[in-house]
């Protein structure tokens, strides 16, 4: 069999990727590729460890063991690779290729040099800012180096103010793009769930990232919304050449719109492939059945989950009978 | 209602009633039953007051009796939610009228005042240096989201900055003010370093301990600080060179003006109201930029803003150098105010004040601190020089010994009415649009609150 499409030209690779919490290993010598310009799926039943991985991913925990490599530019990344891991960089580039070595750096930097963006499980906006302070917000960087670190701003140089108008544009863009435009002055936590979400995701654009990881972005939405979810995703990769990482526990988003999925279970990776071959998988079927059994933990959050799945399963039915 | 009192509600009210009075009991024993008083001779003694203490009883008896009969006991609740959301014209009408009566006030207080005027001048003074300083304060507090209970520091720093320099180089104020404010910012990022690592409690802890430190350190470092004793002949401000004293070559000589030792005092109040504009002015500029909005974000949520891109450790350092620096302005014009300085200017008690007007203001709200400051300095000031209060409560009494006691009230009843300060909403920093006023409820108060 020949490579899979992500293993040729990864933008993001994990290895080896071990995070302990005291006695609890939650990700386990995990190892898996991000395919360039694709939608990544990470699943698995609740308490799988996606999370962990996403936060070993974004800088939130430094992992115990593990390599994550984040790749920019076109060409070889091998040399850049080698120099970084043997003399303990963070960054090495070789021509127009560099890596990121993600495990090396303070998760603020991840978002600002490697360019990898998130979005969190419990949506975390800034609400009492407005939607356009949230877009605003996320360009932190670009406009603090345009206001000369605040020393040019304060007196209003053009620089800056042209720089400013150039953020107020991208976050109109991305508001247009989410469709809260009309919203753009009121305060995020006023918006329904749906809206956060979406919010969320064009804020975490805003960044202007290479990968964009986002943790469970369907959750809490309707059918219709999850369908413009679908949406936004594939305009997100097609239009900015977006890689997306994403954990998901709605198979139908799962299934529609990932190329690769990585399937987790108790940290462990027990598949990994296309969605045909991921569903027919008899490893991911037994981990799925049986998850309720075990997970007594859990119990609330599924219980919580359960309407939303059945109206969901609902509308899928309705919507294919007619 | 009031009129319907039924039996049960009498037993009730007569069983919280005598609660009441016992806690009441406990708590007044020590406080009030017994006064140790210094005889000479015998050294201390101890006086019994069983009828002040017995009178004190029957009176919250009978007070909290009463109250319950006539209110049934049920005080209003609270609405949590209670917050003024002012429009934003009103709001910016509002301060154009504060600006005014700002500039004016020197004119309104020689013309009205007469022989009183510098007392009011002085009050002016006084409250205008809060004003600044709770401006300086909300910038960590009300803008960062973290809780600084010591910021009298860089208040003490200022001072001392400004005094030392003036008195080893003999430079006077004009020079060593923009010196004392970045020495005080300075060392607001010396303190940023270790401090703001620590979340929550913590860093209102150690801030508090911090304040407290450098006190200590100023007290006791007697060669350089002179300890306890302070420092003294503090230079006055010039204005450009010309001296506010009596005679040849002086300000009212040089502008043929007949003499008055308000004239200096005038001249202070409006370096301090100048100094408290550039502080208003450097924020609110500052929350249009980057910086002010990393600040806001990072009260809101600290997380989120690691998640973008935003290095946390450098916001909060200068969010704290900020509101430091503007804290050694106001303290190098304290110590030229006063002329003298010592360690005892700067007690926590100071600290407890700025955050107080801070927090009853609304926080993160410029004109709330104005209106804040001028009630509890301002209030206290007018209680003390109220005759009406000596005629009730004797000869004795002294309202700035009740200082303390007149602020928590203050702080309880504000807390109780308006849980977020008297404006509590946000004006947010940019808009598409229309800028539309965030209610309080809505906004993250940020560390340690
Ligand atoms: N900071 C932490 N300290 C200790 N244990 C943790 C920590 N974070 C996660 N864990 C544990 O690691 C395991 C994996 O958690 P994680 O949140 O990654 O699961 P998940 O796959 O995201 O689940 P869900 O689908 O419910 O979001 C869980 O057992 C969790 O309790
Ligand atoms: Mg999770």
């Amino acid at each position: 069999m020949a490579t899979a499409g992500w293993q040729d030209n990864p933008i993001l690779t994990v290895e080896h990727l071990t995070m302990r919490f005291g006695g609890l290993v939650a990700v386990d010598d995990l190892g898996f590729d991000v395919g360039k310009g694709d939608i990544t799926a990470l699943i698995g039943p609740n308490g799988a460890g996606k999370t962990t991985v996403f936060n070993c991913i974004t800088g939130f925990y430094k992992p115990t063991e593990g390599r994550i490599t984040m790749r920019h530019g076109e060409g070889d990344h091998g040399g850049a690779l080698t120099e970084a891991t043997g003399k303990g960089l963070r960054f090495a580039s070789s021509g127009p290729a560099s890596v990121h070595l993600l495990e090396r750096m303070p998760d603020f930097q991840i978002s600002a040099r490697a360019r990898v963006a998130r979005t969190f499980q419990n949506i975390r906006l800034f609400g009492g800012m407005t939607l356009l302070e949230n877009l605003m917000v996320a360009q932190h960087k670009n406009l603090m180096v345009a206001s000369g670190y605040t020393f040019a701003g304060l007196f209003g140089l053009p620089g800056y103010r042209r720089a400013n108008r150039q953020a107020m544009e991208l976050a109109k863009y991305w508001l247009e793009t989410v469709g809260l435009i009309d919203r753009a002055d009121d305060p995020a936590g006023d918006l329904p769930y749906g809206d956060q979400r979406r919010l969320e995701i064009a804020r975490a654009m805003c960044t202007g990232p290479q990968l964009l990881c986002l943790d469970e972005p369907a959750a809490g939405l309707n059918p219709r919304e999850s369908g413009e979810l679908n949406d936004l995703l594939r305009q997100i990769r097609q239009d900015h050449k977006t890689s997306i990482l994403l954990i998901e526990h709605d198979m139908g988003v799962v299934m529609e719109i990932s190329d690769h999925i990585v399937v987790l279970d108790y940290g462990r990776k027990i598949a990994d492939g296309t969605p045909e071959e991921v569903r027919t998988d008899p490893a991911v079927i037994a981990a799925y059945l049986g998850v309720e059994d075990e997970e007594v933990d859990d119990i609330d959050v599924i219980a919580a989950d359960m309407p939303e799945v059945a109206t969901r399963a609902e509308g899928k039915r309705d919507g294919g009978g007619a | 209602m009031a009129g319907d009192v039924s039996p049960g509600r009498f037993a009730s009210a007569m069983k919280d009633a005598v609660i009441t009075t016992v806690i009441a009991a406990a708590l007044f024993f020590f406080l009030v039953a017994y006064k140790t008083t210094l005889v000479t001779g015998i050294g201390l003694v101890l006086e019994q007051r069983w009828d002040r203490y017995l009178w004190l009883l029957v009176a919250v008896f009978v007070l909290r009796f009463s109250w319950l009969m006539l209110t049934g006991g049920r005080v209003r609740a609270p609405k949590s939610k209670v917050t003024i959301t002012p429009r934003g014209d009103v709001m910016r009408y509002a301060g154009i009228a504060l600006l005014l009566l700002g500039i004016a006030l020197p004119f309104i207080i020689t013309a009205t005042a007469g022989r009183g005027q510098r007392l009011y001048l002085d009050l002016s003074i006084l409250i205008m240096t809060y004003v600044m300083l709770g401006w300086g304060l909300n910038i960590v507090v009300g803008l960062a989201g973290l809780l600084d209970l010591g910021y009298v520091a860089f208040y003490a720093v200022g001072a001392y900055s400004f005094a030392l320099l003036a008195q080893y180089t003999g430079l006077g104020f004009w020079a060593c003010l923009p010196v004392a404010g970045i020495l005080a910012g300075f060392w607001g990022m010396i303190l940023g370093f270790p401090v703001l690592r620590l979340r929550g409690d913590y860093l209102a802890i150690v801030t508090l301990a911090f304040g407290e430190i450098i006190r200590v350190v100023l007290l006791n470092w007697y060669s350089f600080t002179n300890g306890p004793n302070g420092i003294s002949n503090i230079p006055k401000p010039t204005l450009f060179g010309i001296d506010f004293g009596r005679g040849e070559g002086n300000f009212a000589d040089v502008f043929g003006l007949d003499y008055s030792s308000s004239h200096r005092l005038i001249f202070l109040y409006y370096i301090i109201f100048i100094l408290a504009l550039v502080t208003n002015w450097v924020t609110m500029r500052l929350r249009r930029l980057p910086v002010g909005r990393a600040w806001e974000a990072l009260r809101e949520d600290e997380i989120a803003c690691r998640s973008l891109g935003i290095n946390t450790t450098n916001t909060k350092l200068t969010a704290f150098a900020t509101g430091a620096m503007f804290g050694g302005f106001a303290g190098s014009f304290f110590a030229t105010r006063q002329g003298f300085i010592s360690p005892e200017s700067f007690t926590f008690i100071e600290s407890a004040i700025i955050l107080a007007i801070v927090v009853l203001g609304g926080m993160g709200s410029q004109i709330g601190v104005v209106i804040a400051s001028v009630v509890m300095i301002g209030g206290i000031e007018m209680l003390r020089n109220l005759d009406l209060l000596k005629s009730v409560l004797g000869d004795n009494f002294d309202p700035n010994q009740y200082r303390m006691l007149i602020f928590g009230l203050a702080m309880v009843v504000i807390m109780v009415w308006r849980p977020r300060g008297l404006i509590s909403s946000r004006t947010p920093s940019i808009a598409l649009k229309k800028r539309k006023r965030i209610g309080a409820d809505m906004v993250a108060q940020g560390e340690g609150h």
